[in-house]
């Protein structure tokens, strides 16, 4: 079944054009690691998933309905910083999103019902590894820590798609492999489809099931936003082999210095 | 060593920061008595028995035409005016500032004519007010209102608008809506915020109220200063005005510790950052 079909859809602002001809779909449990250098439009098409920007040309389909203009529940997110609210505690933070969905007005909940979502939010933080800090707030945690109470909160929510923005950018390389191991054992006991932009190349091949490479095709040098990136490579992630690694390492480095220099 | 790299021990640094208001008081009682050695009945710069002397007339001897204890009426209708004024100041700023941070449209219709607002000296305005609202206390508590109310809510409204904006996206993505995001986010973040831009008003405010009770008032400290202005009353004047710097300053402390118990996560975070 295809949770998301992505028809022509291009992005530019003003004369500069973002994205372009991106044409694919993504069948549901999937997960689409995106890499490209910066500048190459892997933000922008996440934020377009998001809801947060609309395309400029072409439409994003999610089962088969276009995607509304806005944010909504069925799209978890989280960013490189900031995901988390920092006046509410640890468990606080988790049983935000059922606590919206349970009282429509204060948007908090009492009694007997409260104490149902905490205990969904615990066994959330239990299986992220943060069930010791419940009452602790966000300025308290470690970098890693921060990412997981996110994810934690992300998930209550039951999201059909889980968007990661860099999640594990600002973290030790250490930390950064217990955030893989995280990732990967709540995509496959949620069946979540997830989309994860990454800077580091070596990160995009190792995680997932799918790899898109965020390219420009063609560059001109003297006007280097006159074309757009498209998705240069879309693989299957068990046929990639090491020479096509290093072919798409050097055609990323080459963007990135053309784009370098043009600013 | 360098200069920028020295720094006192904390008894040290009590004994620097008392240093200036004992050399202060040095000073004074100095000129005073060359002055009253001169001329014993010199109003100027009365000693610390004239100011004594006042104290206890004022704040514990009933006056004979009213019974009151004029120290502790003044303080009260003082503090009332200064309390009411803020408290409505707080709460419009809240209410103004979290709609004009939150909802673009509110933004474009109310943003221009608060800035502008904001701009009209308040004591220009201060004649309309005993026009309009008569010359009772509805008048200096409007004053006090007009002069820090604006300040407040573009302060406000400028702390929702530097929050993150990766809070409001994740707060749509856990089913909130435009109220949720009020409530819950924008809100909460902001009482702390309130309570810091209620200290940095205080001086305006009292400010505001003083003038507003020098010119028309029968009671309240700034009226008493005014009053006894017309006969050189040094000995009343300055223990006032070191009262009124004392309850301004608990004021700021107060807020200060209040905001450290209610709100640990804010200050948490910011020593974080810092």
């Amino acid at each position: 079944m295809k949770l998301i079909e992505v028809k022509q859809v291009g992005k530019q602002y003003g004369d500069n054009i973002v994205l372009e001809r991106l044409d694919f779909s993504v069948e549901a449990g999937e997960f689409c690691t995106m890499v490209g250098t910066s500048g190459c439009g892997k933000t922008t098409f996440l934020r377009m998933l998001l809801g947060e920007e609309t395309p400029s040309r072409g439409q994003i389909l999610l089962d088969g309905k276009p995607l509304p203009d806005e944010p909504g529940e069925d799209r978890g997110v989280v960013f490189q910083r900031y995901s988390v609210f920092p006046h509410l505690t640890v468990v606080d933070n988790v049983m935000l999103g059922a606590e919206l969905k349970s009282s429509r007005w204060i948007g908090k909940s009492f009694g007997a019902r409260r104490e149902v979502i905490r205990r969904e939010a615990k066994e959330l933080l239990d299986a992220v590894g943060l069930g010791h800090a419940l009452s602790r707030y966000p300025a308290e945690l470690s970098g890693g820590m921060q990412q997981r109470l996110a994810i934690a909160q992300a998930l209550i929510m039951k999201p059909r798609v889980l968007l990661l923005d860099e999640p594990f950018g600002a973290l030790d390389p250490g930390i950064r492999a217990d955030m893989h191991h995280l990732v990967l054992k709540l995509w496959r006991e949620t069946g979540v489809t997830v989309f994860m932009i990454t800077h580091d190349l070596k990160e995009g091949f190792s995680l997932g099931t799918r790899l898109m490479v965020f390219d420009k095709i063609r560059r001109d040098a003297q006007a280097p936003n006159a074309y757009g990136a498209t998705i240069t490579y879309d693989l299957p992630l068990k046929h990639a082999d090491q020479s096509t690694q290093d072919s798409i390492a050097s055609e990323v480095a080459q963007t990135s210095m053309l784009l370098a220099g043009a600013k | 060593m360098r200069l920028i790299n020295l720094s006192p021990s904390k008894p040290l640094a009590a004994v620097l920061g008392l240093l200036p208001f004992i050399v202060l008081l040095l000073i004074y009682l100095n000129a005073s008595d060359a002055r009253l050695a001169e001329n014993p009945n010199d109003k100027l710069l009365p000693g610390l028995t004239a100011m004594v002397d006042s104290v206890q007339r004022l704040g514990f001897t009933e006056d004979v035409r009213s019974g009151d204890y004029l120290l502790w009426s003044d303080t009260q209708a003082s503090l009332k005016r200064l309390a009411t004024g803020l408290g409505v100041s707080a709460g419009l700023a809240l209410m103004v500032g979290i709609l004009l941070g939150t909802l673009p449209y509110f933004r474009a219709l109310a943003g221009p004519i608060v800035a502008a607002i904001s701009m009209v000296p308040p004591m220009a305005i201060l004649p309309i007010l005993f026009i309009v609202f008569g010359l009772g206390e509805l008048s200096k508590v409007v004053l006090i209102v007009i002069g820090t109310a604006p300040v407040m809510i573009r302060d406000m409204a400028q702390r929702v608008l530097d929050m993150p904006r990766e809070q409001f996206i994740k707060l749509q993505t856990l089913g909130g809506n435009s109220w949720h995001l009020m409530l819950r986010v924008v809100l909460p973040q902001l009482l702390p915020r309130l309570l810091a831009a209620l200290r940095l008003s205080l001086g305006a405010a009292w400010l505001f109220l003083i003038a507003a009770e020098a010119i028309a008032s029968t009671d309240g400290l700034g009226y008493r200063i005014f009053l006894v202005r017309r006969y050189l009353a040094m000995d009343v004047i300055l223990p006032y005005v070191v009262w009124i710097t004392l309850l301004a300053w608990l004021m700021d402390i107060g807020l200060r510790v209040l905001s450290r118990k209610m709100f640990p996560w804010f200050h948490g975070q910011q020593e974080g950052e810092a």
